[in-house]
């Protein structure tokens, strides 16, 4: 029941939060806080029991007939990211309220953050695959939503939809994976799937499902070749870019990739490629951010590095691997908030955010620059901070492959260089030398702008100082679920002089001079090349591809629908024609033996009246004579049902046909008689149209009557008329008891015709009915002078 | 009898088509009413016909006699043609309508003049 | 149009009797021919008579009722209809059968009947009504004196 409220806590803020934002005021942020705050404590007290090796699960039915449960488990992997995504969910709700303090839509801002936390909290703890999947798409939407927060800006609204249709494509292909899983499994209890073992990988649908389940997680994660959103993303105000597009939502996919990972790892196909995409985004991306002088840009760029360092890891799949993985999601967690916290803090107080105009803020914002010196060494990589240890266990797994260790660690190397220069732009650029024009007017930052960086920063060096802190409460619980099997793992700071300490020394100087040689290098010809093809380029192509899907819908529609319903009749029935004749010639066409023997003359009579009559509307031109001959064939028609034993129809068509007398001779005397216009040709060829589909029909019937009849429905109306519908008119009974419902069905059509009618003809004019009744009364007056 | 209807039917809708083509609206809505009429006798066709009994039984009885006539494509179709007036009354009102805001009954002119209207 | 003497003779006879025989067509169709459908077109047909013969401003007081009115309250009456069974614990729909005393039985499927009854007969004289009030003119206008017909249209 906890579990469920720690869930649904955030909805609730978020349901409250519009209401009553205008009263908290100045304390909004720190008051809000106080809901993460509080789930993260509620969630803490299962760090014990967890670590003891418990889980917990809770399930209530949600549509049972489906098995779909409204279900959470609560095991290492989902505690661990829970945490995450609520501890720093409440350093961003404090820094928000201060960020956004006095907006105007302070409250809704909340409300969409808050739904994002309890949509994200309810994923990672979610125990069945719809459970997950819903929560999976809340955590697309409330993205969309917060990225288009400035729906006034052309540049947001189009991010937002970037974000989206990227992110809810995804979405669906994992959709279909789960499906797939659930075929393989029988189940749709994640708790259960990952207890199947080798059920997966040995099912004929393996790979498919890989494929689906990896283009939900690269979407949502930003891998190559989907990435180029979550630049744009950057759009959104800056709380949310160092919430959920750095430290929590993004990781979403990672989390998909690790939840599936003891069932789904393992393979050639996984290991290639989610290790390979994950390398190659992960090495493409940390080059890419020196291509920006925006730090949001240089942060986007190096948070889609972090993203493809952890997808290489899950692919790697070994146990080093998968304990890397984990630290640097924490790692990563602590200095991208941390920074994203720094440069919006700076963006408030300068209200520029490009690092070749910034300067000298180290005595303006001294905590914010503290903060960021800290965050800046443990990205890097510097012995005595948390980074150090994360990048230490990336090499010591990259080094320890069995197959392609080069490739990895060289990767793993090219991508931290990068890291490394990042780095030393963010924290020496803002801050050091003198103050320009831009910076010396910078204003003191709130505490809330700075207490979260600094929260996250001193964490960042604690951790550096005390890893082994870790690793049975939090390290080893998630581990162990990671993998599907028991570990204990270990974190120190000392390692001894190995392979990869000699590699971070070599990273580091690599760094400082990438560093040195950033402003000639940025603007070297290849680099703008790769920029040009793999940084825009990427965004262009989804302009193009919009725009083509555009053109070709609007083709389509000015194709198919142009208004003439002549040649919507004739794709129609053309099309049905042709496919029920290509099935005939397939299968073959069997009808009865045409026989017309024992058809009685009256019967002759009434069907050459029925066609008779219909034949002749073709060729008559005045008005009245057209219903007089529709007036034939439908009398003959209700002559034919009187006689098959049907009463009530008989009755009903004679009634209608009077009806549609008055109704035509009505309307029909004020309307004017065309004469036909359409040339030979034309009315050939809408014969020929014509007797396609008559013969279909036909044929159509032929076919069917040679099939012997199956009445079981209307002998089961004659048996229960009278018993259990105390009726003695079957038909009656059928429409007023068995299938009332839909008789209601029709009535109420019936009542919306009537209605429409009635607004038709008491409809005010239109424009274009004034235009035309204009120009009739001036051509009358021309006609009269 | 059912085999001459299957002819009778394609020989309705063939004429319904051909008329649904037309340009003058006033001869699209006759042919909508044929095309009704063509499927409500479809209906009954494919239900088989029977000569015999109409589907009621007799006071007293608990069954309807042997061999009467298959309601269930008479519910349909008593329905069917009641809705098939409904669709009449509103498309013939809405031919009406346009009649006296633009003028015309023929199709032709509607197209240009939605254009218009923009 | 003008006034045919004939018709308002034979109208003022038949359509009583008209109205009277759809009442009797409709409560008959649980058992026999009939039902809301049908009846609810002859009453129709009634109607339409009276309006050709006396014009629709006559029709229309001699129904007292507005068509809409009818057209509403008939799928009203359905609703209900299906409603009640909910109240006595049956599922949605389900008919529920009285026996008054005399042997005559009543239940819910015939106030079924009886709402498919209004509408038909709401919906087919809200067409014909309308257009001839919107300036047909077929039928004729209130002669009486003091009253003026109104314009007939430009078309």
């Amino acid at each position: 029941m906890g579990i469920v409220l720690a869930v649904f806590a955030g909805f609730a803020l978020a349901l409250v939060a519009p209401w009553i934002t205008g009263a908290t005021g100045r304390a909004t942020g720190w008051l809000y806080s106080l809901v993460p705050a509080g789930i993260t404590a509620y969630l803490s007290t299962f760090i014990a029991p967890v670590a003891a090796g418990e889980t917990m699960r809770v399930a209530y039915a949600w549509v049972p007939g489906l098995n779909v449960d409204l279900s959470f488990y609560v095991d290492g992997l989902s505690l661990f990211f829970a945490l995450l995504i609520t501890g720093i969910g409440t350093l961003i709700f404090i820094y928000a309220g201060a960020y956004l303090k006095g907006h105007h839509h302070l409250g809704r801002f909340f409300a969409y953050l808050s739904m994002f936390m309890a949509a994200m909290v309810g994923l990672v703890l979610a125990d069945n695959l719809f459970t997950f999947y819903i929560f999976f798409e809340l955590t697309s939407f409330a993205s969309f939503v917060l990225i288009g927060f400035n729906h006034d800006e052309a540049a947001s609204r189009r991010a937002a939809w970037q974000a989206l249709l990227i992110t809810k494509a995804g979405g669906l292909a994992l959709l279909a994976g789960f499906l797939l899983m659930e075929q393989a499994t029988g189940t749709l209890q994640i708790s259960a799937i990952l207890e199947t073992g080798e059920a997966i990988r040995d099912h004929g649908f393996y790979t498919a499902i890989v494929l689906l389940v990896l283009a939900g997680a690269f979407t949502k994660s930003a891998q190559f070749p989907f990435y180029f959103w979550l630049p744009n993303a950057m759009q959104a105000p800056t709380p949310v870019s160092a919430y959920l597009h750095s430290a929590t939502m993004v990781k979403a996919g990672i989390y998909v990739m690790a939840r599936f990972h003891p069932v789904l790892s393992g393979t050639d196909l996984w290991f290639w490629l989610v290790g390979g995409i994950g390398a190659f985004t992960m090495v493409l991306s940390a080059w890419l951010a020196l291509q920006y002088t925006d730090l949001k840009g240089i942060l986007a760029y190096t948070t889609i590095m972090a993203l493809g360092a952890l997808t290489m890891l899950l692919g790697l799949g070994t146990e080093t691997a998968l304990k890397a993985c984990l630290v640097f999601v924490l790692v990563h967690a602590f200095y991208k908030a941390a920074l994203f916290m720094v440069a919006g803090a700076i963006d408030h107080g300068v209200h520029e955010r490009d690092i070749t105009k910034l300067g000298g803020l180290r005595s303006k914002m001294p905590i914010t620059f503290g903060a960021a010196v800290i965050a800046c060494l443990s990205m890097a990589g510097i012995p005595l901070f948390f980074g150090f240890i994360g990048k230490e266990i990336i090499y010591e797994a990259t080094l320890h492959l069995d197959q392609a260790a080069l490739f990895f660690t060289g990767a793993a190397l090219l991508a931290n260089v990068a890291l490394v220069a990042s780095a030393g732009l963010l924290a020496i650029r803002p801050f050091m030398g003198p103050l320009n024009d831009l910076t010396s007017h910078a204003h003191r930052p709130d505490t809330g702008l700075w207490f979260g960086a600094a929260v996250l920063a001193v964490l960042s060096l604690g951790l550096g100082l005390a890893p082994w802190l870790l690793d049975s409460a939090i390290l080893a619980p998630s581990l162990s679920a990671l993998m599907g099997a028991e570990a204990t793992p270990h974190l120190a700071i000392w390692h001894g002089f190995n392979l990869p300490l000699a590699l971070s020394g070599v990273t580091v100087a690599l760094g400082v001079g990438t560093y040195f040689a950033w402003t000639p290098m940025r603007q070297s010809a290849p680099f703008r090349a790769l920029e040009r093809w793999l940084g825009t380029g990427l965004d262009n192509g989804y302009d193009h591809a919009i725009n083509g899907l555009l053109a070709t819908a609007t083709a389509q529609t000015n194709f198919l629908q142009n208004g003439y319903l002549r040649r919507y009749i004739a794709t129609i029935l053309g099309t049905t024609v042709a496919v029920v004749g290509y099935t005939f010639g397939h299968f073959g066409f069997e009808g009865p033996v045409l026989s017309f023997v024992g058809i009685a003359p009256y019967e002759w009579i009434l069907s050459l009246l029925i066609v008779g009559g219909a034949l002749a509307t073709l060729f008559l031109s005045a008005r009245i004579a057209l219903v007089a001959a529709l007036g034939i064939s439908g009398f003959s028609i209700a002559l034919t049902y009187l006689m098959y034993g049907a009463p009530d129809l008989a009755m009903t068509q004679f009634l209608i046909e009077t009806l549609t007398v008055i109704l035509f001779v009505l309307i029909l005397a004020a309307l004017p008689t065309l004469s036909e216009v359409a040339s030979i040709g034309h009315r050939l060829r809408d014969g020929v149209l014509a007797v396609a589909t008559g013969s279909m029909f036909t044929a159509l019937m032929l076919a069917v009557l040679n099939q012997p009849f199956e009445n079981r429905m209307g002998e089961y109306y004659m048996q229960y008329s009278y018993s259990e519908a105390q009726g003695r008119n079957i038909v009656n009974t059928i429409l007023v008891d068995f299938r009332a419902l839909d008789t209601l069905g029709e009535i109420t059509v019936l009542l919306i015709a009537g209605f429409g009618i009635y607004t038709l003809l008491r409809l005010k004019r239109s424009k274009t009915s004034e235009k035309v009744e204009a120009s009739r009364a001036s051509e009358q007056v021309e006609q009269l002078s | 009898m059912e085999t001459l209807l299957a002819f009778v039917i394609g020989a309705l809708v063939a004429i319904a088509v051909y008329q649904l083509q037309r340009r003058d609206l006033v001869r699209m809505v006759i042919g909508i009413v044929i095309l009704s009429n063509a499927v409500n006798l479809l209906l009954f066709t494919l239900g088989r016909m029977t000569r015999a009994e109409a589907p009621l039984i007799e006071l007293g009885a608990k069954l309807p006699p042997e061999g009467s006539a298959n309601p269930l494509s008479q519910a349909l179709i008593l329905t069917a043609i009641v809705i098939g007036f409904g669709l009449l009354a509103f498309s013939l009102v809405l031919v009406y309508r346009a009649y006296r805001s633009l003028d015309t009954v023929d199709a032709q002119d509607f197209v240009e003049l939605e254009f218009d209207d923009a | 149009m003008r006034l045919s003497l004939i018709l308002r003779t034979a109208a003022r006879l038949l359509v009583p009797l008209m109205i009277l025989f759809s009442v009797f067509l409709m409560l008959r169709g649980h058992n026999e021919a009939g039902g809301g459908f049908i009846g609810g077109l002859v009453s129709a047909s009634a109607f339409a008579l009276y309006a050709m013969a006396y014009g629709t401003q006559d029709a229309r007081r001699a129904l007292y009722a507005d068509p809409r009115t009818l057209m509403a309250s008939g799928v009203g009456i359905a609703l209900v209809s299906a409603l009640i069974p909910l109240f006595s614990g049956a599922p949605f729909f389900k008919g529920l059968w009285t026996t008054l005393p005399g042997g005559v039985k009543l239940g819910t499927p015939i106030l079924f009947d009886i709402g498919v009854y209004l509408l038909v007969v709401g919906m087919t004289l809200v067409v014909i009504y309308e257009l001839d009030d919107d300036g047909l003119s077929l039928f004729p206008r209130d002669n009486r004196p003091g009253t003026t017909p109104p314009s007939s249209p430009a078309a």
